[in-house]
Order: C-alpha cells, then sequence, then structure tokens
C-alpha cells in the first residue's frame, strides 16, 4: 500500500515537474508547480512526518505559489513564443553536453549503491523540534529567521525608492 | 444478527477501510443538506433584518425553495465564453468542492460516543468507539490549514480560466486577501496549541472541558477574536466579500459560470464556511462540552451542545452580513497586515510567556 502510494506520488511529481519545465504558458506551468509540491508531501507523508508534509502543503503549495500567480495574473504574463534567439544552437549544444554528464553522473552514483529501504527512524513532530531547538542547530535556525527577515526589510526598501 | 461467516473474518485495517467510508456516505450528504438549507436560513434571516419577507412561497415557511432552486439551476444553460480557457474553466468548481470537501475530513461533528450493543450492528462494530470525525490524524490542524490553502487555486482558476475583466480582478482580490489573511489565521491557532500541547482537534476539545472559563474564546479572547475576522476574510463572508463584490464586480470570480458549475462554486463557498465554524466551535467554544459543572455533555446533550454553538456562529455570519458594509480595499489590506498579524503575535508572547512562567 505505502510502496504503491510512493511510485504514485513520486511519478506524479515528476510528470508534473517535466510540465513545469516544457510548459510555454506559465500560469500551466504554475499549475503544474503546485503538483509537484503536493505530491512531494505525500512523499514526507509516507516517510512518517505529517508535520513537514502539512508544512509543506501550506508554506510552499499554499503561500508561495499564491504569490507567485499572482504576479503572473497581475502582470497578464502571456505565453512565450518561438522567437529562435542568437546562438541558441550553441546554447543547446551547451545544454546537451551538460544534462548527458550530470545523467552520467547520477547513473554512475546509482550504480555503484545498493538501493535499500530507508532505516526507521523518529521523524515526528516532537522529535524534530527538538533536535531544531537544540544548542546544535539553534543559532543556524534563529540566523535562518533573521537572514530571511533581513531580505523582507530590502525588497520592502528597494520598492519603497521610487515612491 | 447474523453478519456471515466472510464479514466476522474481517480484518481490523479492512474493519477501519469500512468504517470511514460509511462516515464519508453519512457526513457528504448530510453537509449537503446542511449547504441547501443555509442558502434559505440565510435568504430569510437577511430579509427580517431588512423589513422584508424573503423566500416564503414555496412549501412551508419557503422550505422547499433550496430544492425549486436546484432544479431551476439543473436546467439552466451551461455557458462558458468563447474566449475562456475550456479545461480550467472545468476544473475550477471541481476543485473548490474537492478542496472545500477535503478539509472536512479531519473536523468532529460532535461527541465520540459508543456504537450500542444491539440492533442491526454486525457484530464488530457493537459497543465500538465512535465519533463522526472521517480521519483522526496527529496533524489535524495542520491539515485543515494546508487544505484551505490550496482552496484559494479553485478561486483563482475560476477568475483567470473565464478571461474576464470582472472575473479576473475578483480571482486577483481574492488571492491577495487569502494569503494576507491566512497569516494572521495561522498565528491565531498558535496559542491554542500552545495550551493544549496538541495539533489534534479531540485534544484541544479536551483541554477546554471543566466550565465555560476554561473555554479558548475566554481564556484566549484576543486570538479568538483574530481567528474569527481571519475566518470570515478566508471565506470571503461579508465585510471581507471583495472577491465577489457585486458592485463592482457584477459577480467577481465567478461572473462567467452557470448552471450547476455556478452551485457547485457556492457549495463550496458554503461548506467553507461550514468548516470554519465547526472549527471555532471545536477550538474556541469548547466543542461539545456544555460548560456548566454538573451538566453532562455525553452522548445526545453533547449533540444538542455542539450543534447549539455552530448553529448560533453560522447565525453571526449572517449577522454580519446584514449589519456590516464592505471593506474597502486598501482598508482590508491594512487591516490584515498592520492590525491582525501584529495583535496575534502579540499575544503569541503574552501567552508563550504564560505557559511558560505562570503555568497556564
Amino acid at each position: 500500500m505505502d510502496q504503491a502510494l510512493f511510485y504514485a506520488a513520486a511519478a506524479l511529481a515528476v510528470v508534473s515537474a517535466l510540465v513545469v519545465i516544457g510548459q510555454k504558458n506559465p500560469i500551466y506551468s504554475a499549475f503544474a508547480l503546485i503538483v509537484t509540491l503536493c505530491s512531494l508531501s505525500v512523499i514526507f507523508g509516507l516517510l512518517g512526518s505529517p508535520f513537514i508534509a502539512a508544512l509543506q502543503v501550506i508554506v510552499y503549495a499554499g503561500a508561495i505559489m499564491v504569490l507567485f500567480l499572482f504576479v503572473l495574473m497581475l502582470l497578464n504574463v502571456k505565453s512565450e513564443e518561438d522567437v529562435p534567439s542568437r546562438g541558441g544552437r550553441t546554447l543547446a549544444s551547451i545544454a546537451v553536453v551538460l544534462v548527458a554528464l550530470l545523467a552520467g553522473q547520477a547513473g554512475f552514483v546509482l550504480w555503484n549503491t545498493t538501493l535499500a529501504p530507508a532505516a526507521a527512524f523518529d521523524a515526528s513532530t516532537r522529535r524534530m523540534s527538538a533536535i531544531l531547538f537544540s544548542p546544535h542547530f539553534l543559532y543556524v535556525f534563529e540566523a535562518t529567521s533573521i537572514l530571511i527577515l533581513a531580505a523582507l526589510v530590502g525588497a520592502v526598501a528597494l520598492a519603497k525608492k521610487d515612491a | 444478527m447474523n453478519p456471515g461467516p466472510t464479514l466476522q473474518a474481517l480484518s481490523p485495517a479492512l474493519q477501519e477501510l469500512i468504517l470511514a467510508a460509511v462516515k464519508v456516505a453519512l457526513i457528504i450528504p448530510a453537509l449537503q443538506g446542511v449547504f441547501s438549507l443555509m442558502t434559505w436560513i440565510e435568504r430569510r434571516v437577511l430579509a427580517f433584518m431588512q423589513f422584508r419577507l424573503g423566500p416564503n412561497r414555496t412549501g412551508p415557511f419557503g422550505l422547499l425553495q433550496p430544492i425549486a432552486d436546484g432544479i431551476k439551476l439543473f436546467f439552466k444553460e451551461e455557458l462558458m465564453p468563447a474566449a475562456a480557457n475550456k479545461w480550467a474553466f472545468l476544473a475550477a468548481p471541481v476543485l473548490a468542492v474537492t478542496t472545500s470537501f477535503l478539509a472536512v475530513a479531519v473536523l468532529p461533528f460532535g461527541p465520540p460516543f459508543k456504537l450500542p450493543t444491539w440492533g442491526f450492528l454486525p457484530e464488530w462494530l457493537q459497543g465500538r468507539d465512535f465519533q463522526f470525525q472521517i480521519a483522526t490524524i496527529d496533524v489535524g490542524l495542520l491539515f485543515i490549514f494546508a487544505i484551505t490553502a490550496l482552496g484559494v487555486y479553485g478561486v483563482v482558476l475560476a477568475g483567470w480560466a473565464a478571461n474576464n475583466k470582472y472575473s479576473m480582478l475578483g480571482a486577483l482580490r481574492s488571492s491577495a486577501q487569502m494569503f494576507s489573511y491566512e497569516l494572521a489565521l495561522g498565528l491565531s491557532f498558535v496559542t491554542v496549541i500552545m495550551l493544549a500541547g496538541s495539533f489534534q482537534i479531540g485534544d484541544i476539545v479536551a483541554a477546554q472541558s471543566g466550565g465555560f472559563w476554561r473555554w479558548n474564546c475566554i481564556r484566549q479572547f484576543p486570538a479568538f477574536l483574530v481567528y474569527f475576522i481571519a475566518a470570515a476574510a478566508e471565506v470571503a463572508r461579508t465585510p471581507f466579500d471583495l472577491p465577489e463584490g457585486e458592485t463592482e464586480l457584477v459577480a467577481g470570480f465567478h461572473t462567467e459560470y452557470s448552471s450547476m458549475r455556478f452551485a457547485l462554486i457556492q457549495m463550496a463557498e458554503y461548506v467553507n464556511m461550514i468548516t470554519v465554524t465547526v472549527l471555532a466551535t471545536s477550538l474556541f467554544l469548547g466543542g461539545w462540552h456544555s460548560g456548566i459543572p454538573g451538566v453532562p455533555s455525553e452522548g445526545l446533550l453533547g449533540f444538542v451542545f455542539w450543534g447549539a454553538k455552530v448553529a448560533f456562529l453560522l447565525f453571526v455570519f449572517i449577522w454580519l452580513r446584514g449589519t456590516l458594509p464592505r471593506f474597502r480595499y486598501d482598508q482590508l489590506m491594512h487591516f490584515g497586515w498592520k492590525v491582525l498579524i501584529p495583535v496575534a503575535a502579540v499575544w503569541i508572547f503574552i501567552t508563550a510567556a504564560g505557559v511558560a512562567l505562570a503555568g497556564w
């Protein structure tokens, strides 16, 4: 049952991620990204952490993607058109080489590791918060929060400049 | 009393599955019934508040009006604008209804009780603990929050797909409004979770037993206020109904919807409203507890208390609609970001200090 769910969610995540980059209409891309994030949330849930699964949906699929869609709609972004760009051919060949390299590396790693199901581990909310707020990670955690806050203040300051 | 050998041998997992299916089959139609009743109640109550009579011609007191409305909508033509995005236009109402009913899955409808040991029930069900709650999960509250966060996409997709300027403006307003007020809504939960020490709605209700002064609407009054206002904004009820402000946007995001698709969108909105009231009852009004020491809240009485609280909150939503004018857009944003969120945040600090130092 769990395995079937995992494969379904994983397949959905991969397919929708391909749609995100293959789709010309940005609104469709955004909706496909929401599907990707939701299927990732299912995988987190299967790994025994409903808390992270819920956060994944609330923060990414909920808040952030609404913001993306809002901006896309506000600016009324139209579908990209097939404009042959200068040097497109060179760029494309570089991309092909890089993708081949990445695929080769991934294949090499996967070939040389034996896959085994993850050992049972405790991913409950209590355990997670104990780790996050332990002396080990507390300063990193708080520093990250302050970094995000600083970015927020910076964005507001930049946007205010013209007004 | 003769369930047969195959039914007796049901595995526990299968039993759970059957129970869940039965609950879904009972709760979802019941909600649809309440939805259609609510449309009538809302129109009648609003009418009385405005010295009118409201729909009173169809059946006793006009009670059959929802059925008449349903039949009418069913036979209306389903229009789709020529420039609409076909698949998105079709998917939007479905998405709206799906998310609104998904959130219902973790809500407790009434107190837990024991099934009777007689009657037509198969043996494995007799005397079993039972509650009208489809799924009891550890992070119930977060699940609801996650699903409501997804609920906005039904509205956004509907407004965008119709390819109409009014729909589009409605969708824009609704997405901006929902993610602004979602923050306040989430912050208002936090103190309740702190006091109960659990994300489970059942635990939060249990933490409020013992008397009405232990209800969170009294111990956590600021949080309750923030929750109620933010919830009204989340479900786009007056005074927060800017996404469908009819005086400026025709009907907002659902301008181009007709017939049963329109009915689906209406159903999604009413079910969302029922969800936030049931949640408010559980989180802040003590759930099914009577609130008076000595008055039992088990069994049927619990359902009565619970139902009365939900009904009262639903009435308050209608009352607000009959009383308040609509916000102006800048007022809406100002109020959400500069009043509600700071109030909720400060209250979190106060409650955290209370829990840590004074043992609240």
